[in-house]
Formats: structure tokens, sequence, C-alpha cells
């Protein structure tokens, strides 16, 4: 096969998703290299969701031999399996899903990676860890905040799934907001835009051409009229809405009985006045990204995310007159394919000047750091100003300040206690089915023996960690007795739900597309709720 | 510990079982909880469910099924989905026995449902939904008005588009069915005509400018060939087409990849969400069947910005026209026409009929007064549509039967004239 069709079964196969994170989203995915560590029935499942998309490679970190319990409850083992080492066993089978993918496996225990080589978790671009113990994962995840690597972390413990995410500073210029607000500058026109508009002379126009305005053209045409006759102050309350809405209604052309004619342009206008309306102003997330020390002090080291929210803060003070580039697109509207384009057309070049003047900003920054301006190029560039208005940066706090007695999120946990059936239960449980490990070096309740006896220790480790950290919060015994029952063990069906969930944040975090959750999720799979806490 | 220890070797039982392999279910199925259903039994006979499934799909294997859909391989494309599905299952899962039927799902009757515990669906049409709904709802046995509980067969529907997802349990007769809440399905969207024939803006306009004028007009292969979406030729024809017309009027942004999505009315997927929602169903075939008390039937998932699900009861309409048993109501003066009646059959939002088929009982005998799915029945019939109901010889309180693709059975109506 050659490389275009190579490339075209590429583009074929992966089709359905290229329209959801485009080529470039593609590409970052195949370039990434994630690491599962334990490859349990949750990690398996984890991985199958980016095999199946093409992630550039993967590698198991995992010491566990096959047991039949694992054949089980994991996809990607047989019967063949039992007695292999885990790592190796799964990897065969998960790469035969997808041939484009590179499948590793390191048939080793990770507390001893830790010991003799913890370096060798710097490569991967996210680490994903399940079904891990709790000392492990607090060593692993101190060795990724070190070196800036994303951490992953997933269980699912009986009826329960649970996913955290560690990561100290994560940008998104494509967020994909679900109801982004159209950005027509209608309160404020650019020159361009007041000349366009001006050229319209809506009395005198065929009636033809009167119905087939763009909407927002009327809108402009009215609101000028409408400023002339209230001292330059556009309509700010519902009343004065209404009355510019009467003005829309009575700019309808009227037959010779003087019965309105039906111009749906009108019709459209009248029913977006408020859309029209809403003051272009930078939204506050995007003024907190300006205020932060990031975007303040930009160095050689500042990853070119800053660099660009510096400069469209530089272009907002300057160039903007105190508003963000002009995004460049419109939706569709009733109107002749001329006039529309016309219109669209304003827009859009208004948004490549305003993009370049971001571009000259940023390449002043890049010079007076010592970098060469191709550094960005002109398509991030003009990415990030069509995005500007929905950046977005999170951050997740590493392990050990959740953990700490100083720094846990007492207020957060004991406010969602306020109802004692919140998923905030499930996650003290998950923490006290911890601390019995440490204790017992056994989850509670394995086997049916053992349940009894081990509601009573599982009680006195929820009582212990409860004081620990200060919290006074009640937790019903009916969920002491529910984790006991559930012996540590890992349905399908809920390693299923997870390995999906957790592969969308992975790819999100890949990508730098959509927002990842922040910072804690807990699935309730008896009830099929959900809930997400910042811890 | 990878030492270099003897692997251990699998005896597998004679029940195909090896040690261990039920570990991770059992604790569910053997031990009741706080939460489980006060009528929940634990036992180990649950254990054996869910090893004779049968599979019905029409569809092979697309290409661009392979970055979701994981129990097929390249080399499977161009096979029965159905057939490779079952192959696949029965040999990674011991034990389990998966019947494949490369058909749809409508060339099986009540003899073929009647026989299952449970009915999952992953559809990709709300027509096929609702006739599946339809298909169980007639399998409901009334002993004297009362409901049967023996009769009913449980639905657990889902569906997925991008990062969307839901996941809904049905019980026919006893919660709200698919048509309860056909309002909550978005319509379809279908550009003006006159956009399309004129005033295209978009490049989409552009596409269904090629697709709805000019392919019939032109025919580029051939007499009655009808465009085929999974044709690259096909779609290389559109998309050329659309490329002139846009440049006619300036518009850009006209490619292979828009085209195509256009034409087939592509959704696009991915597997992280089809696996979520997968992985909810079985969670609720449970509450259908077993342990946790069902409150919620209807879930939805979203994770475009963090992740976010939510649960609420979708209530039954009281006049549903699928499971309400309520006789469904026509409303009409005498002096309408047949072609309003067949309007509102299709254009109301409860019951978005697609081609329905409308016959009367007059003198005694069965007429069909407009059938569209039949040429010759068509042209016979209609002439009626511009007749009016009483030209037509329909009284007050007449029943009207109405068949159509979205329900397996006759939908009754009874006609009430209006002054």
């Amino acid at each position: 096969m050659t490389m275009a069709d190579h490339k075209t079964n590429k583009d074929q196969r992966y089709d359905r998703q290229l329209r959801l994170w485009g080529d470039h989203g593609q590409e970052a995915l195949e370039n990434a290299h994630v690491c599962l560590v334990n490859a349990a029935a949750s990690g398996t499942e984890i991985l199958k969701n980016l095999v199946l998309p093409g992630i550039g490679a993967f590698t198991i970190v995992d010491g566990h031999r096959v047991s039949g319990e694992d054949v089980g409850n994991n996809f990607f083992l047989s019967s063949d399996s039992v007695g292999k080492n885990r790592a190796q066993a799964t990897t065969e089978l998960l790469q035969e899903l997808n041939t484009d993918v590179s499948g590793n496996f390191v048939e080793e225990n990770p507390d001893r990676l830790l010991d003799n080589d913890p370096e060798f978790f710097h490569r991967f671009s996210l680490v994903i860890a399940v079904q891990l113990e709790e000392s492990t994962c607090l060593r692993l995840g101190s060795v990724l905040w070190n070196a800036a690597v994303p951490f992953l972390v997933c269980r699912t413990y009986g009826l329960v799934g649970y996913m955290r995410l560690v990561v100290r500073e994560h940008t998104v210029v494509e967020s994909h907001p679900d109801n982004a607000l159209e950005d027509l500058r209608l309160d404020q026109p650019f020159p361009e835009l007041t000349n366009h508009i001006t050229s319209y002379d809506l009395d005198n126009m065929e009636k033809k051409d009167h119905s087939h305005t763009p909407w927002v053209i009327i809108v402009a045409k009215y609101l000028q009229k409408w400023c002339r006759e209230h001292d330059f102050q556009l309509p700010r309350n519902y009343k004065e809405k209404e009355a510019f809405r009467q003005l829309l209604r009575e700019g309808i052309r009227k037959n010779e009985n003087g019965t309105p004619e039906e111009e749906e342009n009108f019709d459209e206008a009248i029913k977006n006045v408020n859309t029209a309306l809403n003051p272009s102003k930078i939204p506050t997330a995007v003024e907190d990204l300006f205020n932060a020390e990031q975007c303040e002090n930009i160095t050689s080291q500042s990853p070119a995310f800053w660099v660009m929210v510096r400069a469209v803060r530089d272009f907002v003070q300057a160039e903007g007159r105190g508003s963000l580039p002009v995004r460049g697109t419109i939706p569709d509207m009733i109107a002749d394919s001329d006039k529309f384009i016309s219109l669209q057309n304003v827009y859009r070049e208004r948004a490549l000047q305003d993009a370049a003047a971001v571009s000259r900003h940023v390449e002043s920054h890049l010079q007076a750091v010592g970098k060469l301006p191709e550094c960005i190029s002109e398509q991030d560039i003009r990415l990030f100003c069509k995005n500007a208005a929905f950046l977005r940066v999170v951050h997740c706090r590493a392990l050990v300040e959740e953990y700490g007695v100083d720094t846990v999120h007492k207020d957060e946990i004991t406010s969602c206690m306020d109802n004692p059936d919140s998923e905030m239960v499930l996650y003290l449980m998950l923490r006290s089915v911890d601390c019995f490990y440490q204790q017992h070096s056994r989850y509670p309740g394995v086997y049916n023996y053992q349940v009894e006896d081990d509601i009573v220790r599982l009680k006195l480790c929820v009582h212990s960690l409860l004081q620990e950290y200060g919290l006074t919060v009640n937790v019903k015994d009916d969920y002491v007795h529910e984790f006991c029952r559930y012996g540590a063990a890992e349905p399908h069906t809920v390693a299923a739900f997870m390995g999906g969930a957790a592969a969308q944040e992975a790819i999100k975090l890949i990508t730098h597309q959509f927002v990842p959750f922040n910072n804690t999720f807990i699935y309730n799979a008896m009830a099929q709720t959900s809930a997400t806490f910042q811890l | 510990m990878a030492d270099g220890e003897e692997p251990m070797a699998l005896d597998v039982g004679s029940s195909g079982d090896w040690d261990g392999r039920w570990r991770h279910v059992q604790k569910f199925l053997e031990r009741s909880g706080p939460f489980t259903h006060p009528d929940f039994e634990p036992s180990e006979e649950a254990l054996s469910g869910f090893r004779h499934i049968h599979v019905v799909d029409m569809d092979t294997i697309d290409v661009s099924n392979l970055n979701r859909q994981f129990l097929f391989r390249s080399k499977d494309v161009g096979h029965p989905k159905a057939e490779v599905a079952a192959d696949f299952i029965n040999s990674r899962v011991p034990g389990c026995h998966v019947v494949p039927h490369f058909k749809k799902i409508q060339e099986f009757d009540e003899s073929f449902y009647r026989q299952f515990h449970i009915i999952v669906c992953g559809l990709d049409s709300i027509i096929a939904r609702r006739w599946m709904n339809g298909m169980l709802l007639s399998l409901l046995v009334y002993d004297d008005g009362v409901l049967d509980p023996s009769s009913i067969i449980p639905l657990i529907d889902g569906g997925t588009e991008g990062f969307k997802g839901n996941a809904r349990v049905i019980l026919p007769g006893m919660t709200a069915c698919i048509d309860c809440t056909l309002e909550l399905y978005p319509p379809q969207i279908n550009f003006p005509m006159c956009t399309i024939a004129s005033m295209p803006r978009l490049p989409e306009h552009c596409i269904e400018y090629a697709r709805i004028l000019q392919w019939p007009k032109e025919k580029p292969f051939g007499d009655g060939v009808a465009l085929d979406g999974d044709n690259p030729e096909h779609i290389h024809w559109v998309f050329q087409k659309s490329l002139e017309r846009a440049a006619e009027f300036n518009i850009i942004g006209v490619t292979y990849r828009l085209t195509q999505g256009v034409v087939k009315r592509i959704i696009p997927a991915v597997a992280s969400t089809n696996a979520v929602i997968a992985g909810t169903v079985p969670s609720r075939e449970n509450t259908a069947l077993f342990a946790y008390v069902p409150l919620n039937n209807y879930l939805v998932f979203n994770d475009v910005d963090g992740l976010y699900t939510y649960t609420f009861e979708a209530e039954r309409k009281e006049n549903c026209s699928a499971c309400s048993q309520v006789p469904q109501k026509l409303q009409f003066p005498p002096s309408a026409k047949l072609q309003e009646v067949l309007e509102y059959l299709t254009e109301n939002a409860s019951l978005q009929m697609k081609s329905p088929a409308i016959t009367a009982t007059l003198e005694g005998k069965n007429k069909t007064l407009y059938l569209q799915t039949v040429a010759s029945i068509e042209e016979k019939t209609r002439p009626n549509l511009c007749k009016t109901l009483k030209e037509l010889g329909l009284a007050d309180g007449q029943e009207l039967a109405v068949a159509d693709v979205t329900t397996p059975q006759t939908v009754l109506f009874k006609l009430n004239f209006t002054s």
C-alpha cells in the first residue's frame, strides 16, 4: 500500500472521529505514547478506547500473573493466558485491535520501577494507573508531578467507579463550547462593519432586496436610528428592547392595503434582538488569564499558549480597543447569497486583520526572549484568535495536597456530605478501604467468611479517617456494609463505563481539545449517577 | 511477581468454567446488601444468565466502523456485522452462545421476539426504535384489563452522538415507551428548498443542491440509479458539482468530508462515548431484571466539558398513540380534504408518521383511502386526497385504521367531525 493509499484508508477508518477533533487532533493522538499501570479490566477497557482511535503507542507496566479471576472479567485475556504475565498477555489482544498502534509491555511491578528507574515514566504523554494501591499511587503521583507528566488514576471498586486527574497546568484553545454566543459586535461595530451597514439604503431598496437583507444589517441600521434618537444609548432594559422590536416591526414593508408583507428576515431580526444586544465584553475566564502570572512574565520557557494569551492581551489594550480579536464567523440567516457572503466577508476580513495584529505582538514577545517567530505558526495564531473567548486552563492539584491533613478540602467534603447519600460518601469509603488495605494488607470482604468481621474493621477505618482529617460528617452504616459486600470486585460493566470515561479524558489531555474534568469523578453504578468534586 | 514460576494450568470444568471465572460477579449475585431490592434472593443461578444471545443486524461492516466497533477488523469489511460479531464473541468468551441474524428487525414476527427475556437496542433510526417498541407492546397480555407482568419484555435502548449519549429502560405497558417521548428527539435539519435552489449561503446548501436537484436531473450514472452515499464515485460527483455551485456564489468551505457528511447525514462517533453508554446497559438490564430498584429510567451522558450524567423518570404520555390504549382522535370538519388528514399524521409532533396508509370500513367493506408505498395503489388512491371526508363517505365517529413503518401494528383513530 502506498503512502497515499494508507492515508486514505486512515481517513476512512477514522472519519467519524475526525469530524470531532479534526486532522490536527488526530495527529496529536498519533504522536502520543500512553503508559498504563496494571492491565486489570478497567485498564484494558481504557486502552481499547485509545487503541481503536489510533493512539501512537502504549506501554503496559504490570508485574501480575494472569489468574482465573482476571480472565473472568477481562475481554483482553483468554483462558490460554492464565499464568502468563498480565502485561504481555493483554498487549497481544489489544495490539490486534489496530495495527497502526505500537503496543509495548514491561513485566515489572510499578513499585520496583519507582525504586530502580523512576525516570522511566518521564517519556510518556500521559500515565494512567488502575487498581493501584494507595502507597504506590502516591509515590507514582509524586514522580509524575515533578516531571510535569499528566497522571490519570482510575478505579473500579464494586459498583463504584472513580477517576482522579492530576496535572499541573492543562491549556485548552479549542474547548468547543456547546452554546457559544455569536460575536457580532453590534453594540460596538468596527469601522468596516459600520461602512458596510451604511452602504445599505433600506428605505429605497427594491422589495426583493429588502426581504433578503440579513437581519444583522437590519438590526444595525435600526440601532443607528435608535441611538440618534436616544442620546447614543443602546436599548438597555426590557421596555426599551420591546420598543426597539416595535421599531423593527414598523420597518416591515406594507402592501397597497397597508398590511405588512411577509418578510422573514425582519422576523429573524426581531427574534434576535436580545442576542444582538449582548454586550461584546471579554469573559471573566479570559480576564483571569490576562491577569495570570504566566501571562505577565513571558520567558523563553513560556509555552506557546501563554505567549499568545499575552499577545491577545496586548491587542486588547491597543488595536482591539478593549475587545478581543473578532471571531470572523456569523450564523446562517435569511438573505440572498450576495448580501450574506459580503457581510460574512466583512467579519472574516476583520478577523484576519486582528489575527495579523496579534501575530505582530507574538513576534515581538518571541524576539524579546530570543526565539524565532516561526516557533508559533500563523495557523495556530488564527485558531487561537478564533477561540479567544473560549480559552480554558485547568489545574488539578497534586495528590499529596489532597491527602495532606493541612491541605485537604475539608469544606468541600463537609458541605457535600450535608446530603449523606451524596457521591462524596463513596469517595470517603474508597479512602477507607485504602486505610483497611494499609492495616490488613488486603481489601475487606474478599472472601465470604470475612464479610461480617470486616464490616466492624472497616467501620473503624472510616472513623479513624474522619478523625484524622477532622471531618464531622456522618457515614451511614449501609455504605460500610455495601463496601464489604463488594469484596474489591471489578465487575466488567463498571470497568467498561470507566474505560470509556477515562479514555475520553485521556483524549482531551492529548489533543488539548474539549475540557477535562477537575479533578475527581465518582460514578455510582447502583443508582447510575455521577458527580465531580475538586479535591 | 515476575519470577520464573510454572504457569498454572487452567482447569476447565464440565460447564466450561474455570476456577475464579465468576469471582468478580459472584459478590453481587450471591450476597445481598442494603441497597438491593427487597425481593432479591441471592443465588448462583443468576450466573448462568446471558449466555444465550441473539443478534439481529442488517448491515455489513464498513471501514469507517473500525474506529469504534471493536469486534470487527479490516479483514471483515463487507461481511455481515451480526455474523462476525457472533463468531468473535463465541471464540473469545467460552460458553457464550451468540446466534446471528443477518436480517432487518422487521423480518421477524411476534413468535421470534416472544422468546426473549430482554431486548437491547442500538439502532440508528427512530423509525426502527418505534417499530421495536410497537412489537413489544403488541406482545402484552391483558387479563380483564389487567396487565400480565410475565408478558412484559423489557427494552433497553441506547444511542450516542459524538460525546453525547443516552440509555433508557422501557418496561412496555408500565413505563414510558419510545412514542411517549417522541418530542425528545431533535428534528432532522432540512434546508428550505428556495434557499437550496436560488439563494445558497453555506457550503451545505451547495451540496444539497447537487444531491437533490442536479442528480435527478443529470442522472450521471444512468437512468433510475439512485445516489448511493457509500459509493465514492457518487460522492465525488456530488463534491465536484458542489464546488462548481459554490464557486458561482463565492462560497468557501465545500470539502469532500463535508460532502460525505451532508449526503450520508453522518453523525460523528467515537469508541469512548459508545463504551460509556454500553457500560450502562448491563446495569440497566440489572435494574430491569435483578437487584436494584429502578427509579429513573432515562439516563443522559455528555462529556464535552468534564463529565455529566443525569437520570430522570421519563413519564408515560396519557394518550400515547403507541402504548396508552386510549383511542386516538382525529378532529376535522367534514369539508376537510383527506390531504389534510395525511399531513396531520406526518407533521404532528407526537405522531410523526412517515408514509401512512389509511383504510376505513365503508358499506361493510374494507376500503383503502390512500396508500403511498405501492406505486399502483398510490396512483389509484391519489384522487382521494383532494376529496373531502364527507365526499369519501366517512361518518362522524368512524374508525380509521392507519398503517405505517413506525409501528408493526395498525393504529386505530376515531374520526370526530367538528363544525
